[in-house]
């Protein structure tokens, strides 16, 4: 058995005295589509951070290529090929379309730039009408494609996206979950948090249920969009 | 009230505004990328007058006579010693205390300042300390009793205010640095996460702050040539007033807010009264807190460092 590009291996996490991360484990193999859908609160959004150091994980280990990244200072890990595209956007509010998408490529030291400007305005032609515009004025779909953008500005190996259809018209949802397909096509590991899961599961190749902290279930997509209990907790209206 | 008591007036308010404009940067661009007021800001500055005429004697001693060539040697050694010194009291400080309570290194920020005070008062005594006076050439415009003068030095203070915040305008919003100077200050996390070392950032920013306020510890030690170990304290809260004024966290407002309160220092100084300058500044300070605590460019939309 090849061993998985992330492993991540009875993690637990807390902020103060909650725990928000019981002993979690799971692993993603190199060229996966891998979700994790859960309820609020259930930890996914700690899961992501934590992998960057927010917050630092209190027990287990985080082994990117075989190589156990959980004291790694937050700034060295983008260089190491991770990608975070995080819950609500996070987009630098007073930058510009374009100084958004460069800070992304900070951990390739700015070099070909332009080359990844390029691909990114090709998986979104929008963000270069708009490159000069700042940030906080685009719309929340729009965000959602520069924070996405940004993630893929340092030629990531896994990108992990939180909720990235997250108060999105069906629509833009579609369009987004469409560009990921092709993200992944192009060669990215992909990790995907979501709380709705139809998406998802539709995309995943595997998948975890979050619950409390804790892996509940895993499967492959279709498997989980086939359980009952899957559909009447995280496919409501679905 | 005559026309060139007015003008000069104005004259004086620009140079003492520049200067205060400069020191404000510290301030400005330390509270937009952590949050916090550097109390110890004031003594730094007052650690370059120090270094300025310990730097013109040391290089007047070595036999530089050429006194732009001494000048200059003077500003590079101030502005490095004076980093280091910013520099080294984020790290031992205040980075330490980086996580803890918003209230803990402010207490150390006061501690600071209080150590900054006494270590140079042991070191350099409590008396005045001066400098010799280096350029004394004036402009006069006007004749007989009607007249303006504008002192080289004056002109000197002014340009290279001017230029050194076009400079750091200019770094700020067109370098990699500058980027990754913003990146942090609009979201540290994520600034982490994209890559950005932002501790080094904010030591960065700490340097900046510092050699801007080198800048003006030089430039204000050679106008008025005598200084002590407490005019960090009074200059401190000056520039931080006028940082306030222009919108805390703001770079253009941080110069506009020195601008200001140097005019208007200036002009209350001359026809209302010159002993109470200083209470004017503070009682600015506290009217800007109560009624405008945003200061004039710093609305939260507003892009701050
Ligand atoms: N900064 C924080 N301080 C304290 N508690 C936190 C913090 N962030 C998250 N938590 C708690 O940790 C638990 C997990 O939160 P997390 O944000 O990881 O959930 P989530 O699955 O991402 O939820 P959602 O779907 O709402 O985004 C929750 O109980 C939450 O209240
Ligand atoms: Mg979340």
């Amino acid at each position: 058995m090849t061993t998985p590009l992330l492993d991540i291996n009875g993690i637990s996490a807390f902020y103060g005295p909650i725990q928000a991360l019981r002993t979690v484990s799971l692993h993603i193999d190199t060229g996966e589509i891998v979700a994790i859908i859960g309820a609020n609160g259930a930890g996914k959004s700690t899961l992501l951070m934590s992998i960057f150091g927010h917050p630092r994980i209190s027990g287990g280990e985080i082994r990117y290529n075989n190589v156990d990244i959980s004291g790694t200072p937050t700034h060295r890990i983008a260089a190491m090929g991770l990608a975070l595209v995080p819950e609500g956007r996070r987009v630098f509010p007073a930058m510009t379309v374009a100084e958004n998408l460069l800070m992304g490529a900070t951990p390739v030291n700015d070099r070909s730039g332009d080359a990844d400007l390029d691909r990114v305005y090709q998986l979104f032609p929008l963000l270069k009408e708009r490159r000069k515009q700042r940030a906080g004025t685009l719309s929340g779909g729009e965000q959602q494609m520069l924070a996405i953008g940004r993630g893929m500005m340092s030629r990531p190996t896994l990108l992990l996206l939180d909720e990235p259809s997250l108060g999105l018209a069906p629509i833009i949802v579609q369009r987004i979950f469409q560009t990921l397909r092709d993200i992944a096509d192009s060669g990215v590991t992909i990790c995907l948090v979501e709380q709705n899961a139809n998406h998802a599961l539709r995309l995943a190749d595997r998948a975890y249920v979050l619950v409390n902290g804790d892996i509940k279930m895993t499967g492959s997509g279709s498997e989980l969009l086939g359980n009952p209990d899957i559909r009447r907790a995280y496919l409501a209206g679905a | 009230m005559d026309w060139y008591i007015l003008i000069q007036q104005l004259i004086n308010g620009l140079t003492l505004g520049s200067v205060y404009g400069l020191i404000a940067v510290g301030y400005t661009m330390v509270y937009g990328i952590i949050g916090m007021i550097n109390f110890a800001h004031g003594d730094v500055y007052m650690v370059s007058a120090y270094l300025t005429a310990i730097s013109i004697a040391v290089f007047t001693f070595f036999g530089i006579s050429s006194i732009p060539f001494l000048l200059l040697c003077t500003v590079i050694i101030t502005i490095a010693i004076t980093s280091v010194y910013g520099w080294a009291i984020e790290r031992v400080a205040y980075r330490p205390l980086r996580d803890s309570t918003r209230l803990a290194p402010l207490i150390s920020a006061i501690g600071m300042s209080l150590v900054l005070q006494n270590y140079v008062q042991l070191a350099q005594g409590a008396r005045n300390q001066g400098v010799p006076t280096l350029i004394d050439q004036v402009f006069r415009i006007g004749d007989g009793d009607a007249f303006v003068q504008i002192t080289y030095l004056q002109i000197i203070i002014i340009s290279v205010s001017v230029v050194s915040m076009i400079l750091l305008t200019f770094l700020i919003h067109k370098s990699d640095l500058g980027r990754r100077c913003r990146a942090t200050q609009q979201d540290r996390i994520m600034a982490g996460i994209l890559g950005v070392n932002t501790d080094r950032i904010i030591s960065i920013t700490f340097v900046i702050g510092s050699a801007m306020a080198a800048i003006a510890g030089v430039l204000v030690t050679l106008y008025y040539g005598s200084f002590d170990f407490y005019v960090g304290f009074i200059t401190g809260i000056k520039a931080f007033t006028a940082a306030v004024l222009g919108g805390i966290g703001s770079l253009p407002g941080a110069m506009l807010g020195g601008i200001i309160l140097g005019l208007s220092e200036s002009l209350f100084s001359s026809f209302v009264n010159t002993d109470y300058k200083d209470v004017f500044a503070f009682s600015l300070l506290v009217l800007i807190l109560i009624f405008k605590p945003e200061g004039i460019l710093g609305t939260p939309e507003t892009e701050k460092v």
